[in-house]
């Protein structure tokens, strides 16, 4: 549990076993949580900038439909936080902006 | 209970906009009758491509009309921009037609030869092989034989101009009711009479069809003939890309946000859904011109039907029966907008120098 975060882990929740890292600090997360939840419960900080404004957003709905939990995962970009499982050394960043196209495959 | 106006114009879409915006410029009063939201609205369902290359190889009236179009487009969109606070997006940066067909490709080619020469030569073209193609654009796909490149071609943002232009009639006087169909239209005393779908009714000195599909139904009751069908075209736009993409095509362009922007599909019916079986077709048609694009997220796709007449270009017609009753409608209401809002309000006025339209009448369907 961070401090700074605004989530209480509930009585008798499972401990914290996975370890993920968000932009090379390490976060802890429960096997069967999202990486939305697992960030929530990290920080109340922002997990992405808008391409627009570049306003900080942070995981809102939860459910697939907001689109503000924008994280990219192991390499890919724009992958909604909420709807992927947490895994062991996930490799997760904050989605600054618009993504960049990929190398020619 | 009954408005009076000047001209009526049936149709709120971009047609029906640039029409009122020219009339309105040229002094008269002009009342719009716009639809419902959920009408099949071209406007909101297209491209935004403003084009020429391919347009008119077989019909020099057109190749000469979006010629105009396109050469107008700076102007018009100065105009737009000096009485309504819109970005319009408009980039003209010149565009391409990719092939994967070698005979599609050579095909093509005279096509644009042959609308270089309806032109007078005052199209600028060129033909890409591959290996030229590569060198300028490194990164094209493998499966690309041959493109075409026009720099005369580009783009705009197609729902902002649909905003800019509504914006752009009110702030000129021209009055705009939505949310009812037409369903009649008459002759009656010196002008006609209009009904939607309320019971609402309208009386008006002139009338302009600009009802895009609607006209099937409503031109007939004008007694124009308005064989006029829908094409369904299905696009889909990614994620946002903070590159720009170094290219504009028939198919793929990046919108000015960022997305991009696939489609150019044709299918002969009336049900503006989406397919999954197209949608596959378009995203391979994307990463074999561009492979960089494989890993994009779709983030939405949809449907849209376009407005074609049997041959493909537009009719403007002046009714002899009922003098005061126009038909326009085209497929390319974005590439003409500069036209219909300048040149078709003074052929409406009957204006000594309107433009020769004859080439767009009607009746020459009659002759087939």
């Amino acid at each position: 549990m961070n401090a700074a975060s605004r989530f209480r882990d509930a009585p008798g929740a499972a401990p914290r076993s996975l370890r993920l890292m968000l932009d090379g600090v390490p976060v802890l997360a429960r096997p069967g949580e999202s990486v939305a939840a697992a960030l929530l419960a990290h920080s109340g900080g922002a997990t992405r900038q808008t391409p627009v404004t570049g306003a900080g957003r942070a995981p809102y709905c939860m459910m697939g439909v907001c689109f503000d939990c924008l994280v990219t995962i192991d390499g890919h970009p724009n992958v909604q936080a909420c709807m992927v499982s947490a895994r062991e050394g996930m490799v997760i960043q904050r989605q600054i902006g618009a993504r960049r196209l990929g190398d020619q495959p | 209970m009954s408005a009076q106006a000047g001209t009526a114009i049936i149709g709120g879409g971009i047609v029906g906009l640039c029409v009122a915006l020219g009339l309105a410029a040229r002094g008269h009063e002009v009342l719009v009758l716009d639809g419902r939201d959920g009408d099949m609205r071209a406007s909101q369902g297209n491209f935004g491509l403003v084009w020429l290359q391919g347009k008119g190889a077989g019909y020099a009236p057109y190749a000469r009309w979006s010629f105009q179009a396109v050469q107008a487009w700076p102007d018009f969109a100065k105009r737009l921009s000096g009485l309504v606070d819109v970005d319009l997006a408009l980039c003209q940066q010149g565009g391409y037609e990719f092939f994967t067909d070698a005979a599609e490709y050579e095909a093509f080619g005279h096509d644009l030869h042959r609308q270089a020469n309806a032109l007078d030569d005052r199209l600028s073209f060129e033909l890409l092989n591959h290996a030229d193609l590569a060198a300028r654009l490194p990164g094209i796909g493998q499966r690309v034989v041959g493109a075409s490149f026009c720099p005369l071609d580009g783009h705009v943002n197609p729902l902002r101009l649909h905003f800019a232009l509504r914006q752009a009639c009110l702030a000129s006087g021209v009055r705009i009711t939505g949310g009812a169909s037409v369903v009649s239209v008459r002759p009656a005393g010196a002008g006609f009479a209009l009904l939607d779908e309320t019971g609402r009714q309208t009386r008006a000195s002139r009338v302009v069809l600009c009802a895009g599909l609607g006209a099937a139904h409503l031109g007939p009751q004008l007694e124009f003939r308005a064989p006029i069908r829908a094409q369904r075209g299905e696009l889909m736009i990614t994620e946002r890309v903070a590159d720009r993409l170094p290219f504009l095509s028939s198919t793929i362009r990046q919108v000015d946000e960022g997305g991009l922007q696939i489609g150019g599909t044709k299918a002969e019916t009336d049900c503006d859904t989406e397919t999954t079986t197209t949608m596959v077709g378009l995203a391979q048609h994307a990463v074999a011109v561009w492979p960089r694009l494989a890993d994009l997220r779709v983030l939405r796709s949809w449907a849209a039907l376009r407005v074609m007449t049997p041959d493909g270009y537009p009719i403007y017609q002046r009714s002899a029966d009922h003098p005061g009753a126009f038909l326009v409608t085209c497929h390319s209401g974005v590439t003409l907008a500069p036209l219909h809002a300048t040149r078709l309000a003074e052929w409406i006025d009957g204006d000594p120098a309107a433009p020769d339209l004859e080439a767009f009448d009607e009746r020459r369907f009659a002759l087939s």
